[in-house]
């Protein structure tokens, strides 16, 4: 017990004096995590849409498709990842295995399904309610998709984030593909893996604490934005 | 009816079944240009129904609804769905939907607002109006596109008494231009005020099609007569 009251505060001494190498883990971290939330807004949230509202045959075999993604080993995706983008593998070529950006990838990978998942929830209950409305003024169903993502905006705002929060709190896929190298391809998730079997407690409670105080800061930013959007959008 | 109007919509053997029930049932009506009808008829008598399928939002399961002449449509709901932007953004977006440039939208949109009153409130987010407002802005947004019939399903059903005669004076206004009206309602005063004629629906069929001014004291159905007499049974 002792020790992890002196840990936290070893922790708190780190996070105070922003220590170069605390503050480099966070920022790469935060930086990757930002990008994969990006890459995989922007491939789930029109494709979760398209779902909603489309009509096309599959559709209920990849909703179910979809929904068993959310729970998709991440370790297995890394695996998948390393053995696309290694040397002998079809995306070799670009030789970004062991690169930050492998990392982006393999996040955007576990991302994705989460956020169509979530935005095409979303998105079908406004669609029901809109579907009689918009079909008399003459709206495609094409047309309709940027309509109601650009209607729940506020609702997926939280999507999102939740997808951040996935990518940041990551850690197998991101071992796999980045091999957690110091100064490179070392994120919070991976350095607390690393400095815990070390025994460095203090630097991984450090770093544990950062990465709640910023899952937590997101969400509450996101829950207020909602609450906003709720009283003067209804 | 001194001379007869020219067709422009007619509905042939219409059934229509939905999960199973069958909402409508061989049902036929033409409709002329430029008169105002009101569908009365008990609940569950198909006026709902029959309005989408004419409007073209449920495909008959049997029979045709043929148009004599391209005609553009509108529909108000008993609910108003509004999109999550400003009242004036919503009528934009029906125009900009139905391929109206730009610069115009605005300027339409604005007179659309201000025809129905809600020119103060053009910028208030939608969502948040009341419920007359609400279906004032639905009106405005079907006005805008300048239809040539205009569908309107129960629109005063949820609203209050001062509320439904502004609606009723939108209606008017619509009509006063050579809209083709087509509501239902269970307001009967409403049928009296609005209707230039009374279709009656009873199980999915036209049980009578009388000028509003004969309707209310000679119906021609018994079913009419039982209903106006509040007799009924109400499935």
């Amino acid at each position: 017990m002792f020790e992890i009251f002196a840990s936290f505060e070893v922790a708190l001494g780190l996070i105070k004096g922003a220590d170069p190498e605390l503050a480099r883990i966070v920022l790469l971290s935060l930086h990757l995590s930002l990008l994969a939330a990006i890459a995989g807004a922007a491939i789930g949230l029109p494709l979760g849409a398209l779902i909603a509202v489309g009509s096309f045959p599959g559709r209920r075999a990849l909703i179910v498709l979809l929904n068993a993604l959310l729970g998709l080993p991440s370790v297995v995706v890394g695996l998948v990842v390393y053995l696309l983008l290694s040397r002998a593998g079809p995306l070799g070529s670009f030789g970004i295995l062991f690169t930050p950006a492998a990392i982006v990838v393999a996040q955007t990978v576990l991302v994705v399904p989460i956020v169509a998942a979530l935005a095409r929830q979303t998105t079908e209950d406004a669609w029901n309610e809109y579907r009689e409305q918009l079909t008399s003024l003459g709206v495609s169903r094409m047309r309709a998709v940027p309509t109601v993502l650009w209607d729940t905006r506020f609702s997926l705002l939280t999507v999102v984030m939740a997808g951040f929060g996935r990518a940041a709190s990551e850690v197998g896929a991101v071992m796999v593909v980045g091999g957690n190298i110091d100064g490179v391809t070392r994120v919070m998730t991976t350095a607390i893996a690393l400095e815990t079997s070390k025994g460095d407690l203090p630097l991984a409670l450090a770093l544990g604490v950062i990465l709640i105080g910023v899952v937590l800061a997101i969400n509450a930013g996101a829950y207020g934005i909602r609450e906003w959007s709720a009283r003067h959008h209804g | 009816m001194a001379e007869p109007a020219p067709v422009m919509l007619e509905a042939r053997d219409v059934s229509v079944v939905l999960g199973g029930v069958r909402a409508l049932d061989g049902l036929s009506l033409t409709l002329e240009a430029g008169l105002r009808t009101v569908v009365l008829g008990p609940n569950g008598a198909g006026k709902s129904v029959l309005l989408r399928t004419l409007h073209g939002l449920i495909a008959p399961t049997t029979g045709t609804v043929s148009w004599h002449r391209p005609v553009r449509q509108a529909m108000v709901f008993q609910r108003p769905v509004m999109l999550r932007r400003s009242a004036l953004a919503n009528v934009r977006y029906a125009l900009a939907v139905s391929g109206l440039p730009e610069p115009e939208r605005t300027t339409l949109a604005s007179s659309a607002l201000a025809r129905v009153g809600l020119a103060d409130i053009a910028y208030r987010p939608a969502r948040v109006l009341s419920g007359g407002e609400q279906q004032r802005l639905a009106l405005a947004r079907a006005w805008a596109l300048r239809p040539g019939i205009l569908f309107l399903d129960e629109p005063t059903a949820s609203l209050d008494p001062g509320a439904t005669a502004e609606i009723e004076r939108v209606i008017s206004s619509i009509a006063a231009e050579g809209t083709r009206i087509v509501m239902t309602t269970h307001n009967l005063g409403q049928a009296r005020r609005l209707a230039d004629e009374i279709v009656f629906i009873h199980a999915g069929r036209v049980s009578e099609r009388t000028a509003a001014d004969r309707f209310f004291d000679q119906p021609a159905s018994d079913e009419a007569r039982l209903f106006l007499q509040g007799e009924l049974p109400w499935k």
